[in-house]
């Protein structure tokens, strides 16, 4: 993975002195809240319900053994010995102490990591597919572009105040794990012709007004997609919408124009741009390409599974896949046990997680938008190994893509801005699904849970989707069903009147039983059997 | 209904609650206050208060919130009953 050069050091190592001084000057009353405000945010630090909040970068989503041990360490000496993996692939901290912050942003820094543009109207974190560099199906590593992507945008000196905050994706399959097509800008890595580039899709997006996105260019070569980049940028800069925050995001700006408009002016401003040269080097390329170097794989290592052990089979049937290198699988560690919190982690089970990508997966670990972790490179004949050390930490939870894989986002539980709580719904839900037969049964069903309008659970993408809203102060729910954010996108629908939290754990079960009444095959998805009937049968099982 | 006046002090960004001479970190310490009340003004003029804010609650002891925002607010995350506040 990439390691940091002198300048990345030196730039986060600067970060890190200038917020010490800012947080000084705060607690010595030299600045007010409004003045110091803008200035922790830029630092990742939030001020949430309870306490402040620390949201730390992961960039597409991978972390060393090394990184991982730091979050732990961090979670212990800094926070309540817990951390919360979230949507967009970063980790956050949710009892921070303000004057204790420097301290802990320069322990991130010293394992080359931070929390700058973690908030704010800027580019934030570059999100990938968590399976790059060992999916059997991936045309390339794309965590190089990203990690481009990322210096380009760190700190861009014309894309640090943008109408609103900027999310952008990269992927190289042609199954989309990444939710590419809900993103501000989705890029996705081809080959043509033995040439490498990128489909560029604009103007996806959650949030109040959920969008899918548009492909306005079927091929960027790879060494020129960092100028096509900021020619969307500019545009979007230029003519986003700075008078109406809920209409700032890109997306109402496509929407406004037409795609095709959009794209016309993106093209003529590359036109301009495109000759300039602020490609980067094939040098820097290269450069960067190289840190992501496939591992030295064990070439002799068995390609066969003994799958005597039925409740290991059962975890490798659900939470193991293909890997590109014979001999070797990628196992996801489902960070959604029962009774657990979505995304939580203790600091224990991360330095555990930590510990056990040393021993059988390369030192690296990867985060999901879905919130689970992922080892990589890990031999089919440590894999039974690796299950047994993950069991007795109730880190082996046999349950990736099915009914009780929730996403959630923290909700009314920690967060400022939600209307209702999540993770109690996530929670009862699990509990009424808890058992592995009926789940298996039902099949890949994603759940996702946001409790308000901003839609950091992905709500918008769920097979069945939950919105928290306010029903004058009491907590209250929205079921929308037939959502995706795979390669088959899709934004879910409504279904009715909303519920208390008890009535829409119901309502959950009365669809998934329903979709089980009326489904075609055992082996069609909840999804399939929505998009052949409709809401109809939903309807009628829910509210008839 | 009553009036609380609560916010995040800013340390720590602990919850906290006027008693009445004092900021607390237990909602059951808390008093009314009467909208107009000045100490409004010199928490906002003291800058050691982040957010500070007038809430609607029943009186009682504790007192209770009228929002389910500021129930939890007042004890801590529902979902994580270890980390409550007494």
């Amino acid at each position: 993975m990439y390691q940091y050069d002198n300048y990345d050091q030196a730039i986060v190592d600067a970060r890190v002195d200038e917020f010490r001084d800012q947080v000084q000057r705060r607690l010595a009353n030299e600045i007010t809240e409004d003045e110091f405000k803008p200035l922790r945010l830029m630092n990742g630090l939030y001020l949430q319900l309870h306490a402040y909040m620390l949201r730390v970068a992961i960039p597409y989503g991978t972390l060393s053994s090394k990184q991982l041990h730091m979050l732990a360490h961090i979670a212990r000496r800094y926070d309540r010995d817990y951390a919360h993996f979230t949507t967009r692939q970063n980790l956050q901290y949710n009892w921070m102490k303000l004057h204790e912050t420097p301290d802990l942003l320069a322990d991130l820094a010293s394992v080359e990591m931070h929390a700058i543009q973690t908030s704010g109207n800027c580019i934030r974190n570059i999100s990938s597919d968590q399976f790059a560099g060992a999916a059997a199906d991936e045309v390339a590593d794309p965590r190089p572009y990203a990690e481009l992507l990322r210096q380009w945008s760190s700190f861009h000196p014309e894309f640090s105040f943008l109408p609103r905050k900027f999310k952008i994706a990269v992927t190289a399959s042609a199954t989309d794990r990444a939710a590419l097509q809900l993103h501000d800008i989705g890029l996705q890595l081809i080959e043509q012709g033995g040439e490498l580039g990128f489909r560029v899709l604009v103007g996806g997006g959650m949030g109040r007004t959920p969008m899918i996105g548009h492909w306005i260019r079927e091929w960027v070569p790879v060494r020129q997609y960092l100028s096509y980049c900021e020619a969307i940028l500019r545009v979007y800069n230029r003519y986003g919408r700075r008078d109406n925050i809920y209409k700032a995001r890109i997306k109402i700006l496509v929407h406004e124009l037409g795609a095709e408009e959009f794209t016309r002016q993106v093209e003529a401003e590359w036109t301009l741009l495109e000759p300039l040269g602020i490609d980067a080097p094939p040098a820097e390329y290269d450069r960067i390409v190289a840190q992501f170097a496939d591992p030295a794989y064990d070439t002799a290592a068995p390609d066969t599974l003994d799958r005597s052990d039925p409740d290991f089979a059962v975890w490798v049937d659900q939470n193991v896949h293909a890997h590109k290198q014979p001999g070797y699988a990628i196992a996801t560690i489902s960070l959604k046990p029962k009774g657990g919190i979505p995304g939580d982690a203790s600091s224990a089970q991360m330095h555990l997680i930590a510990e056990l990508a040393e021993r059988y997966s390369v030192s690296e670990i990867r985060v999901t938008h879905s919130q689970n972790l992922v080892l990589a490179h890990v031999r089919k004949a440590d894999l039974h190994a690796l299950w047994s050390a993950l069991a007795e930490a109730d880190l082996a939870t046999p349950n990736l893509d099915l009914v009780t894989d929730i996403i959630a986002c923290p909700g009314l539980d920690y967060c400022t801005l939600a209307n209702a709580r999540s993770i109690p719904v996530a929670q009862k839900i699990a509990a009424r699904f808890a058992d592995l037969d009926r789940q298996r049964d039902i099949g890949e069903m994603k759940i996702k849970v946001s409790g308000c309008i901003n839609a950091c659970g992905h709500h918008h993408a769920g097979h069945i989707g939950i919105l928290g809203v306010d029903k004058k102060g009491e907590e209250a729910y929205q079921l929308s069903l037939g959502g995706s954010g795979a390669e088959d996108a899709s934004l879910a629908k409504i279904l009715g009147p909303g519920f208390s939290e008890a009535g829409v754990v119901d309502a959950v079960e009365k669809v998934i039983e329903k979709y089980r009444e009326v489904r075609a095959s055992p082996d069609e998805r909840f999804l399939d059997t929505y998009r052949r009937l409709g809401d109809a049968p939903f309807k009628e099982a829910v509210y008839g | 209904m009553i009036k609380l006046l609560t916010g995040n002090e800013l340390l720590t960004g602990d919850v906290v609650w006027w008693n009445g001479s004092a900021w607390s970190l237990h909602l059951r310490d808390a008093v009314p206050v009467e909208p107009g009340d000045p100490i409004l003004d010199h928490t906002i003029a003291a800058e050691r208060v982040n957010d500070p804010v007038l809430i609607d609650a029943e009186p009682g002891t504790p007192p209770a919130p009228r929002t389910a925002r500021e129930k939890i607010r007042g004890v801590g995350p529902s979902v994580r009953p270890d980390l409550a506040r007494a």
